[in-house]
């Protein structure tokens, strides 16, 4: 039997459980319609209010900021889970003691959930564009594509977080969900930072959605996006990393307590 | 007698074991939390587009926000049978329907209305909005019609999740056209004339005017009228959940559908 190189293995790992995990989730019609028409509703309401104003800058403006309101949702509420649902399918103990890193299994599960924040996004702006005709002019197209691609890799390194964190949390699902308007409020997608206390948009600032969302802006109207997309896959990275090393620690204390299956 | 037992007890008895949602870990982010954050988002919104104010959004929403616990928690009693494999057993016993099904609506009532007054007593308190010591037993009605109201919705749903196994995400989707329907954060005369006609009809809609009145000064007398619409729509719409839980019934047994998962 031939070894892979690591080089190769690693890629082919996670591109391969990206696709498995993406079917996965594909198997509920409705969970996927869901997944797309939850932010809707709260894009139109949003829509709906700033189509009063009478610059159209505004709509274009909530359209970009909607469109990630799915991205994270597909990240705070379903990754929350994610391992509750490997425990509930009984191959969270199967994850842990295969010889690929844990961190490493869960990458490409957050990843298939932020996939799907991107089929989210790409509603809410034909939505947008559809109903409330906001045009969808993008300036710089590739660095458009660039940005979002990147910040849902971004984004999905605080899904990766948020799994590894709340692994012993038997109702994790209900923390993802409290955690989904904060996020639509704290990031900046629909109301400006400039409206917030210094400390909560210090708060902002550190949450790679923010970056992320000012990045695709700046993209669609011709600025420059590459300081805030670097400052997005730099936070991206330092999730990444911070989630790695918990997820390690609490996976050693899980195993050694015995309560990684909370039975 | 049986039958008041059976709507009493058995009522609470059901709500408390198959509403999951009790547990303070999910009741306290799911319930309580949540609306306030809802709160906020929309409060902001109107800030930065400099529409309502914020008592607008902070009664709409609270109010809205009932649906949550309403439609989840009728909706649970029957998913959850499915769940514990009870269902059948249920269906299968002599009890008469219409205490089985009203009883497990009677507590859902009860939280709907708690959800809603916290969320508009905390909201208040955090946006400083001003709502008159004499508004609040108005208020307190206003928001009892709303949750049987939005219960009487919520018999609707808990009917269909006898065919329909993604029960929670039907409860979500008819919360997001209540959000959008019934001028929760857009008032009514600035929505489309169709969506209009829609919302009158809808449970909650004329219960968010009234308490938005009220707020605003109004005594009972001038709100009655949107009050008694608001009751007749829910009891409309808890006549319509009785009757489809009883076809569907039917319809579960001919087609051994009851358990399926």
């Amino acid at each position: 039997m031939t070894r892979r190189s690591p080089l190769l293995a690693v890629p082919r790992f996670l591109i391969v459980a990206w696709w498995i995990q993406i079917k996965i989730i594909a198997t509920s019609a409705f969970d996927g319609f869901l997944q797309v028409v939850w932010p809707l509703f709260f894009a139109t309401s949003a829509f709906l209010v700033y189509r009063v104003s009478p610059d159209p800058d505004v709509m274009v403006y909530a359209a970009l900021g909607a469109s990630m309101m799915g991205v994270w949702s597909a990240i705070a509420t379903t990754a929350s889970s994610a391992l509750q649902r490997e425990r509930f399918g009984g191959t969270l103990e199967l994850m842990v003691s295969s010889p690929t890193p844990f961190a490493l299994t869960l990458i490409p599960i957050t990843g298939a959930m932020a996939s799907l924040g991107l089929y989210s996004m790409g509603a809410t702006l034909l939505w947008g564009w559809l109903v409330f005709d906001i045009p969808l002019h993008i300036a710089s197209p590739v660095a458009f594509v660039a940005c979002v691609l990147l910040s849902i890799i971004s984004v999905s390194m605080v899904g990766f977080m948020l799994s590894v964190t709340v692994v012993r949390y038997r109702t994790a699902w209900a923390l993802g969900n409290v955690l989904e308007y904060p996020g639509w409020l704290l990031c900046g997608f629909l109301v400006p930072l400039s409206m917030f206390p210094d400390w909560v948009a210090g708060v902002s600032r550190v949450l790679p959605p923010t970056w992320a969302v000012q990045a695709i802006r700046e993209s669609a109207n011709g600025e420059s996006p590459w300081v805030s997309l670097g400052i997005c896959a730099a936070l991206g990275l330092a999730y990444g990393i911070v989630a790695a090393v918990l997820s390690e620690n609490i996976l050693r204390s899980a195993r050694r307590q015995a309560t990684l299956s909370l039975t | 007698m049986s039958s008041i037992r059976l709507f009493f007890v058995g009522g609470l008895i059901s709500f408390r074991a198959l509403f999951s949602w009790l547990s303070p870990w999910i009741y306290i982010p799911s319930l309580l939390i949540a609306p306030i954050f809802q709160i906020l988002l929309f409060v902001n919104l109107g800030r930065a587009a400099d529409v309502g104010s914020d008592s607008f959004y902070l009664v709409g929403n609270a109010i809205q926000y009932i649906a949550i616990p309403c439609l989840f928690g009728i909706a649970n009693t029957i998913a959850g049978e499915r769940f514990t494999s009870t269902l059948g057993i249920i269906l299968a016993s002599p009890a008469r329907r219409i205490p089985l099904f009203l009883g497990r609506a009677l507590p859902t009532l009860a939280n709907g209305w708690i959800v809603a007054l916290f969320g508009l007593s905390v909201g208040s308190l955090l946006l400083g909005v001003q709502v008159p010591g004499s508004a609040w037993p108005k208020i307190m009605l206003i928001a009892l019609v709303a949750a049987a109201s939005c219960t009487g919705l919520g018999m609707l749903n808990a009917a269909v999740a006898l065919r329909v196994r993604e029960t929670s995400v039907l409860s979500n989707i008819t919360f997001g056209i209540l959000l959008i329907f019934c001028g929760v954060n857009v008032p009514l005369e600035m929505l489309p004339d169709w969506m209009a006609h829609i919302s009158s009809v809808l449970p909650l809609t004329h219960a968010i005017e009234a308490a938005r009145a009220v707020v605003a000064g109004a005594d009972l007398g001038t709100v009655g009228s949107l009050l008694a619409k608001e009751a007749l729509i829910g009891t409309v719409f808890c006549v319509l959940g009785l009757v489809a839980l009883r076809f569907l019934e039917d319809q579960s047994r001919r087609t051994a559908s009851l358990d399926r998962m």
